[in-house]
């Protein structure tokens, strides 16, 4: 059979630049998926981009050839005219990018933009176009594909964005579907319902698909062939069974290794021993007012948080897991004093064991200063968080400078026991942030936050932003410092594999409620709330037996309306939170 | 590459699974933000030739009299409205260095105008590190030093005189002072007004930031040239020069600060949402220094690039102003002023050469927006 799609020996390089692909060959076969594996820098988005040459404008294809046998025959499309080009570009070959906020014009309706595709490719006239986007709206799963049509990207969700990108993909029945990163800006249930979207269209209409990804869960689930890249190389290529049965090449082991998966769990966990709380939050709420539209309506009130209740022992890490919208930044901010809680609700810090309780949102001046020594925070994007103007020696003093502690000799030699903590070497002090990469930089971060020898650290989504196998470093490095330091971590994630491995206890929020709060183990082992299943069951992970259950997805990432009846929240009736186990509540009706 | 048994390729090359933690991603940026920025301005050449020309431009002020031939206002009662004359090497073919040919004045009458005769048989070669007329270097030492001046019966006026005879070469060089100066000092005014405003507007928000607004609109929706013009009407006649120039650039500058305070009230919204500055705060620094140490150095650099573009504003705007007479007055020296007397198109039809201070005025206004470009090109060295 002949391959759809055949890349031989593709190299690329930027401007005068070494080259960022080397010699980069694969086939895909018609009706199936070959997945591009690596990680930021793999040149793994560069490669497909290169299929389509819609590289930037100093990248150059410096050699071999991409061979199209499609519907118009053998095409080379590494020396095709641009002309011609075009015309292959969202007819025969497709393709999806990673943001769908961002791959959508503001300024037209969804509707249009799909429909441009069948304006330029298959000449309709508007009324048979919008008849075929229609059809299309309502098979990538919009309840209510005429809504859609006439909808701006801003009045979508995330998830329903990146279905229309699909529409829009497939709506020319297009031979061949790039896909780069589609669902990695998407949350984990949502994630898991676009890609079952995804197998089935393909399997409907029998086109291939080049997915381009991190992550070894999705390709586990999608892929049929799997290209390993590494620095611009192939690592290894083959079926995706062999490769993610029995890796050959030592990179993708590491990758394998790196990936975060739920385990399996043989056994309930025992309750977390409340004793000796540092930090305790009470019927926390946080409500936000949003100015309503008309003069005549009310307000819209935003319940960002609703009633949280949360104990973090001394020396533990207490997790909090949710959606993006679930509370779970704010929650945090409100355990960091950042922001105040509505009335009723308050915050309670115990600087030491034994010591008495200051309540986090009324403390003095000197309290205050007291407690910013003693809680710290770091933070999710490594590349925002260090003052690009600043050398690390000044970044890293800076907490010491505002405190006013030691001389500057003094700082200095903390600053290089800090660096040594996190493993970096002391010499790095010199130079400035923009040298290093994600995760050396969340390091650094971790060490400005042990700057003051604090007692709680705040983590918010620290490796989300960073490859796998940075992300496994990352969490070691800290799970090593808590054990050392006797810090304790409020975590905050929306991915509970990575949560599984560094947590004592997760709360798992949605819509600014606890769900279900239990250690780990328990919540692998016996989950009850719906929505903790779909979480569990979206994770992918990289074993080919172990696909995503979809049906488990769907009945809990749905709205709450929709959950089982012991669940279901309706209206202003909330069911409370029950322990049905020591240790282990969940948010139903008895 | 090895093919194994099962159809699979793998790479044979060498493959280190512990990469160093500690080798540096981006070397080349292993540098402080303004060495980065000169890195990627040396690449626009067109604003590094313009800013090496405005540097040259502000070198030269203090010795603009040893530069010029004349002083500002010496009179040649001889030579009103004098052409522009040329300077020549080759006298009938025979090199003799630089010289000018004398020049006389005669009645034409019938046109009644006086006409200046050339008088090419008799070169006379200039004068080099001569003494001529008094002024003040750098406004402190006095000289009669001058690089060139014309030797004795003859005259050199490279670009003409006007209708007082006085060289318009000279007065251009003397102009600069006040011209190319009124845009700093007025940009001075705008900046201090304008980072105060704009960043407290930014960084406290709420109120404060409503009424900042609402005073900055307002003072956009006021016309600015009757503002101007009544503003320094309303300058008493009876001050010196000096005092009304620097009454001027802060005219200038305090109808300038409202678009700069934009600006900075904008970067400090973007800014103050980066995860460095919430850091700090949560360290527990105060509101000045996370101004000073955090938003100010990272937008600095951003102000440098807008405040060179908006000094031509404030040059152009003197210019209007002692164009119309309101601005800088006599015996004061601006191109403005200048121009004050290239007001009717008659004189410029019949003594084009009046109008020349329109020429500097627009090659440094060129010059300053080619490198505020620049400059705001290789604002962001991050980027790639």
């Amino acid at each position: 059979m002949t391959p759809l799609l055949s890349v031989r020996d593709l190299s690329i390089g930027f401007g005068r630049g070494p080259d960022v692909v080397r010699n980069v060959s694969f086939d895909v076969m018609p009706g199936q998926t070959l997945a591009l594996v690596g990680e930021s820098g793999s040149g793994k988005t560069v490669t497909c981009r290169g299929i389509l040459r819609i590289l930037p404008k100093t990248a150059q294809i410096r050699s071999g050839e991409i061979v199209l046998n499609g519907r118009s025959g053998g095409l080379d499309l590494a020396s095709l005219p641009e002309r011609r080009m075009r015309d292959v570009r969202g007819d025969a070959v497709s393709m999806i990018f990673q943001e769908p906020m961002r791959s959508l014009s503001p300024l037209h309706k969804i509707g249009n933009q799909v429909s441009e595709v069948l304006w330029l490719h298959k000449h309709m006239n508007e009324k048979e176009a919008r008849r075929q986007v229609l059809d299309t709206f309502a098979r990538v799963g919009f309840p209510d594909p005429e809504r859609a049509y006439d909808s701006y990207p801003f009045e979508m969700s995330g998830g329903m964005l990146q279905r229309a990108m699909i529409a829009m993909a497939m709506v020319s029945k297009p031979d061949l579907m790039i896909a780069d990163e589609p669902t990695t800006a998407l949350d984990v249930t949502t994630q898991a319902q676009v890609l079952g979207l995804m197998k089935d269209l393909q399997q409907d209409t029998g086109m291939a698909m080049v997915l381009v990804t991190h992550d070894l869960g999705v390709v586990a689930n999608m892929a049929e062939q799997v290209v390993v890249l590494n620095k611009g190389r192939v690592m290894e290529s083959g079926s995706a069974a062999l490769v993610l049965n029995d890796p050959a090449h030592a990179y993708t082991r590491q990758l394998f290794d790196a990936a975060p998966a739920i385990p399996e769990v043989a056994e309930l966990a025992p309750a977390l021993v409340e004793e000796d709380l540092i930090l305790e939050l009470r019927s926390v709420s946080k409500t936000y007012r949003m100015r309503s539209q008309s003069v005549w309506k009310p307000d819209v009130l935003i319940h960002a948080c609703r009633g949280v209740d949360l104990n973090l022992p001394r020396g533990k890490t207490l997790a909090i897991v949710g959606e993006s919208g679930s509370g779970k930044t704010t929650a945090a901010r409100i355990a960091l004093g950042a922001e105040p809680p509505d009335a009723g609700g308050e915050v309670l810090f115990r600087p030491e064991r034994g010591a008495d309780t200051v309540a986090v949102h009324k403390m003095s001046r000197a309290e205050r200063t007291a407690f910013q020594k003693q809680a710290q925070m770091v933070f999710q994007d490594p590349y925002s968080s260090l003052s690009p103007r600043m050398r690390i020696l000044d970044a890293l003093t800076e907490p010491l400078d505002i405190h006013e502690i030691g001389t500057r000799a003094e700082r200095r030699e903390m600053a290089e026991r800090k660096l040594l903590s996190v493993g970096m070497n002391p010499d790095m002090l010199q130079r400035y942030p923009h040298a290093f990469s994600g995760g050396q930089r969340q390091r650094l971060s971790i060490a400005r936050a042990l700057m003051l020898d604090p007692a709680l650290i705040v983590c918010d989504e620290p490796t989300s932003a960073l490859d796998v196998s940075v992300q496994e470093q990352i969490l070691s490095l800290l799970e090593d410092i808590r054990d050392e330091m006797n810090l304790s971590y409020l975590f905050i994630s929306h991915d509970l594999a990575v949560v599984a491995r560094i947590a004592d206890e997760v709360a798992v929020m949605r819509q600014g409620l606890v769900v279900e709060q239990a250690p780990p183990d328990t919540l692998f082992y016996n989950p009850k709330h719906p929505y903790t299943k779909a979480l569990i069951a979206a994770q992918p992970t990289p074993d080919i037996n172990r696909p995503i259950n979809l049906k488990l997805v769907a009945q809990g990432a749905g709205s709450p309306e929709s959950w089982p009846e012991a669940f279901r929240f309706s209206g202003t009736v909330i069911p409370s939170l029950m322990q049905l186990e020591p240790g282990h509540k969940v948010r139903c009706h008895v | 590459m090895t093919e194994l048994p099962d159809g699979r390729y793998v790479d044979d090359e060498p493959f280190d699974p512990k990469a160093n933690i500690q080798a540096l991603e981006r070397r080349d940026l292993d540098a402080p933000n303004r060495v980065l920025v000169w890195r990627k301005f040396k690449q626009h050449k067109l604003g590094l030739v313009s800013g090496i020309f405005l540097l040259f431009c502000y070198l030269i002020l203090p010795f603009v009299g040893f530069v010029a031939p004349y002083t500002a206002n010496e009179r040649n009662s001889d030579y009103l409205y004098a052409p522009p004359q040329s300077v020549h090497l080759l006298h009938e073919g025979k090199f003799i260095g630089p010289f000018v040919y004398p020049t006389v004045a005669e009645a034409d009458l019938v046109t009644f105008q006086w006409k200046f005769v050339t008088d090419t048989t008799r070169p006379m070669p200039l004068q080099f590190f001569c003494e001529g007329s008094d002024y003040h270097l750098a406004g402190l030492i006095p000289s009669n030093r001058h690089l060139f001046c014309a030797p004795e019966g003859a005259t050199v006026f490279l670009w003409g005189s006007d209708r007082l005879g006085r060289d318009v070469f000279s007065r251009i060089l003397y102009g600069a002072q006040l011209s190319l100066t009124v845009g700093l000092i007025g940009i001075s005014v705008s900046f201090f007004l304008g980072i105060g405003f704009g960043s407290i507007a930014g960084y406290f928000g709420g109120k404060i930031d409503w009424v900042i607004n609402r005073v900055i609109e307002i003072l956009r929706s006021l016309p600015e040239l009757p503002l101007w013009l009544a503003l320094s009407a309303a300058v008493p006649s009876n001050w010196g020069p000096v005092a009304v120039f620097f009454i001027i650039s802060i005219i200038l500058g305090i109808l300038d600060w409202p678009g700069l305070a934009r600006s900075v009230r904008a970067k400090f919204l973007s800014l103050r949402e980066e995860e460095y500055v919430r850091a700090a705060e949560m360290m527990g620094a105060s509101s000045g220094r996370v101004i000073r140490k955090h938003l100010l150095p990272n937008f600095m650099s951003h102000l440098i690039a807008s405040a060179t573009l908006s000094i031509p504003a404030m040059i152009l705007g003197e210019t209007a102003l002692s164009f119309l007479g309101l601005g800088l007055r006599a015996p004061a020296v601006s191109w403005g002023v200048m121009l004050n007397d290239a007001q009717n198109l008659a004189s410029i039809e019949i003594y084009p050469w009046t109008a020349i201070p329109m020429l500097p005025i627009i090659v440094v206004v060129l010059a300053f927006n080619f490198l505020g470009d620049g400059l705001r090109d290789s604002l962001d060295p991050y980027a790639d």
